[in-house]
Order: C-alpha cells, then sequence, then structure tokens
C-alpha cells in the first residue's frame, strides 16, 4: 500500500495546543510518526533573565496554567537553596496541600479531557462540574483558582484558618464519593474498554528507554515518582501509596489517574490533620549568592526540572525549565506507530500534553520600528478584510 | 457479556437535580472573600517608596507626584518649618496587572487594597488605564 503523510496540528480541533504531529499513513494505520514544537515559545527563560527573584515568582507561575503550583515550587526551592533560607514546617506542609490540591484539579480535568476524546462526553461534563470543588478549594485558600501566587520567596503568603480547614475537608469528602463512582464508571463501562485497551501501548522498556515519566511511566509498571524517590516538602513524613498498573495502555493511564486521586485525597486529609504549628514564613534577601541549584518535584503531569544560576544580583543569570510533557513526547512517538488514525488523539491526550498557553495580539511593525496592539475594531475590520480576499463575506454579521 | 451505558442511571438522577451553574451575569457571582481582585489605592498614606513598582512582576503601577501637592502645614511657634507630606497618584493598568497584589504584600504603608472587583474587561483600552489620585 502507498505511504502517505499527513500533519496533525499545529491547529487541530483534537488539540487543545499548537504542535504538530507528521503522521506517516498507510491506508487508516499510522507507520510512522514526528513531533514539531516550538509553535508556543514564549521566551519565558530569557525573560526571566531581567526580572528579581520575586517577580519570576509571577512570571514562572504562568509556565503553566494547570501546574503553576509545581512549577513555582520547583524554583522557590532553588532559590531558598541558594539563599539558604530555613522555611518554616508549616509553610512546606501548605505548599505541600497546594501540590496535592492541584493533582487532584489536574487529574480530575485530565479525566474530562479522556472522556470528551473518547467521546464520552457524560464523563466530561460530569468531573468537570465536580472539579469546581476542588477549583473553590483553591480559591478559599488562596484568592484565586489558577494562579494561586501561594508561595513566596521564604515561605508562604496566607495561612489556613480552621473555618477554611473544614471547608475544605468537606468539600474533598464529596469528591471521594464521587471518584469512587467514577473508578466503577471507568473501569466496568464497555465503551470506555473498548475505546482505551490496547490503544498507544509503551511497553515497560520502552517507557524506561524513552524517559517517559509521571502517569505514563507508571501506566507501565515503572514505578517512578519523586515524592518517593526523593522525597521533597513534608512527602517524607506521609504515608501514600506510588499507584502503578502493568496494561501498558491508555486504559492503564485511566487507571493510574484514577487511583492517584484516592490517594492524594488521603494526603490532604493527613496534611490537614497534622498541620504544624508556627510561622508560614521567613525574610530572605533580595539578593542571592553566586551558585547554582537543581531541583525536581513530581508535577500532576511527571518530573518536572528547574535549574537556576544565580550570579550575586537580585536577578538569575539562567533559568531553564523542563516540563514533564517534553519527557513525555518521546514516548507518544513510539506510542503512535502501529496504531489508528483515529486513536491520535486519545493518545495524545493519554500523556495528559500541556504545551503551553495562548499568546496575545501584538504585532511588531519593522517598518515603524515599535509593537502595535489592534483594537477590537481593527482586529473585525481585518479578520473581514482576509476572508473577504478568500471569496468569504463576513462583513453582514 | 456487560451492558454498556450504565452510566444512564446517573444522568436520569441529574434530571432532577438542580444545575451546578450560575446564572452569572444575571446573578451576582459568588466570590471567596479574599478573591484577589483590582488593586485600590489610598493617596494620604502613600510615602512614594516606589517599592511597589520594583516588585510588580508586571510593570502594572507607577506612582508619580501629585500635580497639586498640599501647602505645607503652619510651622508651630518656635519649630522650624516641616516640609509638606508630598502627595502621590497612582497609575494602575489594568491591561498589565496580573493580579497578584504582591504591591499590597510589599507596601511598607498599606497604601494599596486589594478589592474583591473582577469585571474589568473593557473594549477601550483607556479605561484599562486607571489614575487613581
Ligand atoms: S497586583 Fe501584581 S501585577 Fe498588579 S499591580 Fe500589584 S504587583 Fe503589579
Ligand atoms: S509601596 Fe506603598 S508607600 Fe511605597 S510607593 Fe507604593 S503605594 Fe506608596
Amino acid at each position: 500500500m502507498s505511504k502517505i503523510t499527513i500533519p496533525f496540528g499545529p491547529q487541530h480541533p483534537a488539540l487543545k495546543e499548537p504542535e504538530n504531529f507528521m503522521l506517516v499513513l498507510e491506508g487508516e494505520q499510522i507507520s510512522g510518526a514526528t513531533i514539531n514544537l516550538g509553535y508556543n515559545h514564549r521566551g519565558m527563560e530569557k525573560a526571566a533573565e531581567d526580572r528579581t527573584y520575586i517577580q519570576n515568582l509571577y512570571l514562572i507561575e504562568r509556565v503553566c496554567g494547570i501546574c503553576s503550583h509545581s512549577h513555582t515550587t520547583c524554583y522557590i526551592t532553588n532559590v531558598e537553596e541558594l539563599a539558604k533560607a530555613e522555611v518554616p514546617q508549616r509553610a512546606l506542609a501548605i505548599r505541600t496541600l497546594f501540590g496535592e490540591l492541584e493533582r487532584v484539579h489536574s487529574h480530575l480535568l485530565w479525566l474530562g479531557v479522556a472522556g470528551y476524546e473518547m467521546g464520552f462526553e457524560t464523563l466530561f461534563m460530569y468531573t468537570w462540574r465536580d472539579r469546581e470543588q476542588v477549583l473553590d478549594c483553591l480559591e478559599l485558600l488562596s484568592g484565586n483558582r489558577v494562579h494561586y501566587s501561594i508561595n513566596t520567596i521564604g515561605g508562604v503568603r496566607r495561612d489556613i484558618t480552621a473555618e477554611q480547614k473544614a471547608e475544605v475537608k468537606k468539600r474533598i469528602k464529596y469528591l471521594e464519593e464521587r471518584t469512587q463512582y467514577y473508578i466503577k464508571l471507568a473501569t466496568g463501562e464497555p465503551t470506555v474498554l473498548a475505546r482505551t485497551q490496547d490503544v498507544g501501548r509503551l511497553p515497560y522498556d520502552v517507557a524506561i528507554e524513552r524517559g517517559a515519566v509521571g502517569p505514563t511511566a507508571r501506566a507501565s509498571g515503572v514505578a517512578r515518582d519523586v515524592r518517593k524517590d526523593d522525597p521533597y516538602l513534608i512527602y517524607s513524613q506521609l504515608d501514600f501509596k506510588v499507584i502503578t498498573h502493568n496494561t501498558n495502555d491508555v486504559f492503564g493511564r485511566l487507571v493510574v489517574r484514577a487511583l492517584e486521586l484516592v490517594e492524594s485525597y488521603k494526603l490532604i486529609h493527613q496534611i490537614l490533620d497534622g498541620l504544624p504549628e508556627g510561622p508560614i514564613a521567613v525574610k530572605v534577601p533580595w539578593k542571592l549568592p553566586a551558585g547554582e541549584a537543581v531541583n525536581h518535584y513530581e508535577a500532576p503531569r511527571g518530573e518536572d526540572i528547574h535549574y537556576l544560576k544565580a550570579n550575586g544580583t537580585d536577578k538569575p543569570e539562567r533559568l531553564k525549565v523542563r516540563a514533564p510533557t517534553l519527557a513525555n513526547l518521546q514516548s507518544v512517538a513510539y506510542m503512535l506507530e502501529g496504531g489508528w488514525l483515529a486513536d491520535v488523539p486519545l493518545v495524545i491526550a493519554a500523556i495528559d500534553p500541556c504545551m503551553s498557553c495562548t499568546d496575545r495580539a501584538a504585532v511588531w511593525n519593522p517598518e515603524k520600528g515599535r509593537t502595535e496592539v489592534y483594537s477590537w475594531e481593527e482586529m473585525r475590520k481585518l479578520g473581514i478584510e482576509h476572508y473577504k480576499r478568500r471569496g468569504v463575506d463576513f462583513g453582514r454579521l | 457479556m456487560k451492558i454498556p451505558a450504565k452510566v444512564f442511571s446517573e444522568v436520569i438522577t441529574h434530571l432532577f437535580k438542580k444545575p451546578a451553574t450560575t446564572a452569572y451575569p444575571f446573578e451576582k457571582a459568588k466570590l471567596f472573600p479574599n478573591y484577589r481582585g483590582r488593586i485600590d489605592f489610598d493617596s494620604p498614606k502613600c510615602i512614594g517608596c516606589q517599592i511597589c513598582v520594583r516588585v510588580c512582576p508586571a510593570k502594572a503601577i507607577e506612582i508619580p507626584l501629585s500635580a497639586h501637592q498640599p501647602p505645607a502645614a503652619a510651622p508651630a511657634e518656635g519649630q522650624p518649618a516641616a516640609a509638606a507630606k508630598k502627595k502621590f497618584d497612582c497609575i494602575m493598568k489594568l491591561d498589565h496587572c496580573v493580579f497578584c497584589a504582591q504591591c499590597v504584600e510589599s507596601c511598607p504603608k498599606k497604601a494599596l487594597l486589594m478589592t474583591q472587583d473582577f469585571e474589568l474587561a473593557s473594549v477601550n483600552r483607556k479605561e484599562l488605564r486607571r489614575h487613581y489620585k
């Protein structure tokens, strides 16, 4: 059969963020896949070099809209390590709590997206409705649903009161019940099984070879979790299991994430019950002594690595971020090969990819040598003209 | 054989439940008390130290001297004339601000206040540049 190469993305209804997959097809079957990245480069690492450490906190938070706490915590651990700051136990516990709440909201989001990609939209609607509970917890504690900004250099910014504690526990109780139902539904429903079993296979040795991380690796039987392997924050004092599964397919990734939710609820209760007393932050000087630090963190999608080089000023000399999706993309190329074209969106979604977020419409005009920002009216005019040239008239709308 | 569509019974029970969504904007949105919204400014408290400008990650805030300065207080008997306290304005660029409230936290005089005001969208860019006097 003759081979044909088709591009999947960068703009594709099944992709939430721009990224390009060149798929070599033989009929409906994929015989090769290459991944092209770089559609969402925002120059954040460079931007970090001319911001102070405290300003960078808010920049780094925006590396990802879902794991915002993971990135800042990883970054701030580097900063505190260089500053030799003793972060109070209570602050570390609150950071851990946010880490787990974030994992819950991220995994519920994924469960919804996976349901959506399978064509099981009921699951999508229900999980996203219930996800509001954990988003409310985050807003209650930090003041925002997505960019919590709870971290500050030397500790956390907001304390947790007894009422807040009770409210969070109440909402987590509700989620526990719902999650049990989703686990039953997702593992027993024949439509889910038919759609996910033996799709996007990633055997144990390939997962190791390609350096898969997070739930993607754990669903291939690789018990790899930074929280256990190299405990940070207060994870060494907490009791939890590393969930693995050995079906090596999308179904395994679903089960791993669903069971991790249960572990996270357990952790949240443990942290809230044993919240140490004491201050929530210490003062850290603006300038850091010269040095280097590397740290890793188990984000909902896998291991996140940050590298920081300080040069004695109040700004970093170099910051490097390795997000978990980058580590998992090599595995996606393998998972797609030999599969069917119709499974592509599901296989890609199964690693829970997170490319990055949108950009604003600022245009650099080299003739005038300045940046121009389009107003709403201009933007509309531009769009109408663009489509007119292609023979479609939207002017009447 | 396994029977598909087990979720149906759940779907049916949901037909009789209240919707999970709210009727915003027809109803007031429910916010938690320490939600981070627009930053407000209390001019008499500000000493013009510019710390907020330095910590702002988004270059969203400026603290210029006010155009009209209050006159110096009449010097007290036997004392040297005290300089008038300078008055400062605040320019808040809402299209730059990321609502992190770091400025509020860093201000030594509590001249910046966090409000729960979040309905700030506008198609007119000028409205996004607020000048607090
Ligand atoms: S809230 Fe944050 S972004 Fe907005 S002015 Fe204050 S420091 Fe700047
Ligand atoms: S930090 Fe406070 S006192 Fe200093 S300039 Fe800003 S608003 Fe004024």
